[in-house]
């Protein structure tokens, strides 16, 4: 393996747990709900996924509570914010807290133990291929999972009755009401589907990235994915282009300070975050408005009688 | 008349005061914690939490603990104050940053003794204490050195602060004596935690070409990253060989027991001084993990080294140490550099090809 190739591997592994919780985000946010839960969520997939993988010696049963910790989550913000019509911003940085706190609780009895590695998926044949072999056949499934679900968001939102319901909702809550659309049931969804994929995007941290559970080992990485829905200006494309910007800026950062290019790491870190600024930038120039924000994004809706 | 009968009243009471709270003290000393992570850290709130539970172990029925986990710095005076507050003879205060606050509230409650850890600045009631991590560091440079095939170390810092710019320099200095042409990487998580982050930065080391990698950030991640490529590592501040079986060398272990079990037995004594401690291999503070997966010339040299600096004979920073430019650096200590020399150090050793962040 050469040290190209191994850079590349570690910006996938890097980006994946980024581009999960990005597209649940992004769907989410395109129904009109701002979620600002995302990390506690994270955190919460992370410490009951690798709780239950240790308990039950399984990983799939570990992935499964991850997605069902982070869905009951989402769940319990949605109750809040569909059902009391309370503010999103409040409840979602509340979700946050919460997350981190009851991950913590959940965690402490599994602190020291490890899980041996996910195996990559071989394929015989084509893993072996140089350069592109590793990159492309021989990653763990949850990379393949990511790239499926991207095309697949894409796909929903833009090809299908539900997926344009959906937008609209998120455009424009008092119009599709008024249309007789389902906006709670459809927010509701969306809100379970973001919560899920932070769980699973939280799973893939303490299973396959690390494999060990420790209290907030998520390290922020929520926030950055809510960043990355506003970077990709709400488009699933975009989101896998800015997820895997993130995950190469992080990653080659640390390689340049171990090349010794004599850059200060702290500028470095500072990268992926001036990106993100620098597209928000360039977009608002281009279109002179925060492109792509769904209408009601954020605005509690209340149907008048 | 009226004045001398009030003031003689209000000495009374305070005399009162002081004895009913001196026989409370005696009947139970409560001993409070106030820790910067979570106590499931597995690295430094962990240790500081196995010291706690060695007084409580060691004192039985005398002694009460109670510890507040995850303090964040800038708003700890609060949970400090509430130690203090609640009948807490002694108060452990466990991160450099602690420090301005305990000072604060050391002021207002002259009767409760504070200990804080790794700071510098003491009054009557609080004393400062540390451990030589660097002597540990030094051993784990030569068993590197020896053990590294590519002839390139490295090594994942959290933050370049003095205490982190030591360490890589004790490292460095240690490998340097077993091999004088070996070459270190070394890459600033700028994060004392991030298990992922951790991990990518050891990944980044062993990708170019580091076989043995050294850590001076919490999580076990880096070691855990070395055991997945089949290079080596070493733990921080507790055993990590359960994550890493085959990669561990050894760890570095922050042993605090010793220490908090006699400054507890002091102020139960009565003889509780406002001190600096700065303990090393010697005094147990920093402890050895078992030297593992490694020859037997190896172990060897590990263990002669461990006992040359635990007799004194053999300190990492004797003198001449030489900067990068190669210039002298003043030798302030006795043949060697001073603690002052050593707790400030801002500066790479000579070898070290990288540019010290400033």
């Amino acid at each position: 393996m050469t040290t190209f190739e191994a850079i590349l591997l570690t910006i996938v592994t890097a980006s994946t747990p980024l581009l999960i919780a990005a597209l649940g985000e992004l769907v989410t946010e395109r129904s009109g709900v701002l979620n600002l839960g995302v990390e506690g969520m994270m955190a919460m997939g992370a410490a009951c996924s690798f709780a239950a993988a240790v308990t039950f010696d399984s990983t799939l049963l570990g992935v499964g509570a991850g997605i069902l910790a982070g869905a009951l989550m989402s769940a319990l913000f949605a109750l809040v914010v569909l059902g009391f019509a309370a503010n999103q911003v409040g409840s979602g940085l509340a979700l946050t807290i919460l997350g981190l706190g009851l991950s913590g609780l959940i965690g402490a009895p599994f602190v020291g133990a490890r899980r041996d590695p996910v195996a990559p998926i071989s394929i015989p044949g084509l893993s072996d291929l140089p350069i592109v072999g590793r990159l492309f056949f021989g990653q763990d499934l949850f990379v393949y999972v990511s790239i499926a679900l991207t095309v697949a968001v894409a796909y929903y939102l833009t090809k299908t009755r539900s997926g344009l319901t959906l937008r609209s909702i998120g455009e424009n809550h008092a119009s599709a009401h008024a249309l007789g659309l389902p906006v709670w049931r459809m927010r509701f969804l969306a809100i379970l589907f973001g919560g899920a994929c932070s769980g699973l995007a939280g799973a893939y941290l303490s299973l396959v990235y690390t494999r060990f559970w420790s209290p907030n080992m998520t390290a922020g990485r929520g926030w950055i994915a809510l960043a990355l829905v506003v970077f990709a200006a709400w488009r699933p494309g975009w989101a896998l282009i800015g997820a895997y910007i993130f995950g190469a800026a992080t990653v080659l950062q640390l390689h340049a300070q171990a090349a010794q290019f004599g850059v200060p790491s702290q500028l470095l870190s500072a990268v992926p975050y001036l990106a993100t600024i620098l597209a928000l930038l360039l977009l608002s120039l281009r279109h002179g408005r925060a492109v792509g924000a769904p209408g009601s994004l954020g605005a509690p809706f209340v149907p008048d009688r | 008349m009226f004045s001398r009968s009030l003031i003689g009243a209000l000495a009374g009471a305070t005399a009162l005061a002081l004895s009913a709270g001196g026989a409370a003290a005696q009947q139970k000393l409560k001993v409070g914690f106030i820790y910067v992570g979570p106590v499931g850290d597995y690295g430094w709130s962990h240790q500081h939490d196995v010291g706690r539970k060695a007084i409580e172990k060691a004192f039985g029925d005398k002694v009460e603990t109670t510890y507040v986990e995850s303090v964040p710095e800038a708003d700890s005076e609060r949970a400090i104050e509430q130690l203090a507050r609640t009948g807490h003879g002694l108060v452990f205060t466990t991160s450099f940053g602690f420090m301005e606050p305990t000072l604060k509230v050391a002021k207002k409650y002259p009767n409760v003794k504070f200990e804080h850890a790794t700071g510098f600045k003491r009054a009557p009631n609080v004393s400062t204490y540390a451990a030589k991590f660097h002597e540990g560091r030094y051993i784990i440079g030569q068993i590197a050195a020896k053990m590294s095939k590519s002839g390139t170390i490295g090594y994942v810092g959290a933050f370049p602060i003095p205490e982190v710019v030591a360490g890589i320099n004790s490292y460095f200095l240690g490998a340097q004596s077993v091999n004088p042409n070996i070459k270190i990487k070394v890459v600033w998580a700028n994060s004392w935690y991030d298990p992922a982050k951790e991990a990518d930065a050891a990944k980044a080391l062993l990708d170019q070409g580091v076989d043995v990698v050294a850590q001076h950030t919490d999580s076990p991640a880096p070691l855990q990253a070395a055991e997945a490529r089949g290079k080596f590592g070493f733990g921080q501040a507790s055993d990590m060989a359960q994550f890493a079986p085959k990669a561990q060398l050894t760890a570095i272990i922050d042993n605090w027991s010793d220490y908090y079990v006699a400054r507890t037995k002091a102020v139960l004594d009565g003889t509780w001084k406002s001190e600096d401690t700065w303990d090393g291999l010697a005094q147990h503070a920093v402890v050895m993990a078992p030297y593992k997966n490694m020859p037997d010339d190896v172990k060897k040299m590990a263990e002669e080294t461990e006992a040359a600096i635990k007799s004194g004979k053999l300190n990492p920073f004797k003198c001449p140490v030489l900067k990068q430019d190669g210039s002298q650096v003043e030798c302030k200590g006795n043949g060697a550099l001073s603690d002052e020399q050593v707790l400030g150090m801002n500066f790479y050793v000579k070898g070290i090809d990288d540019k010290l962040p400033q």
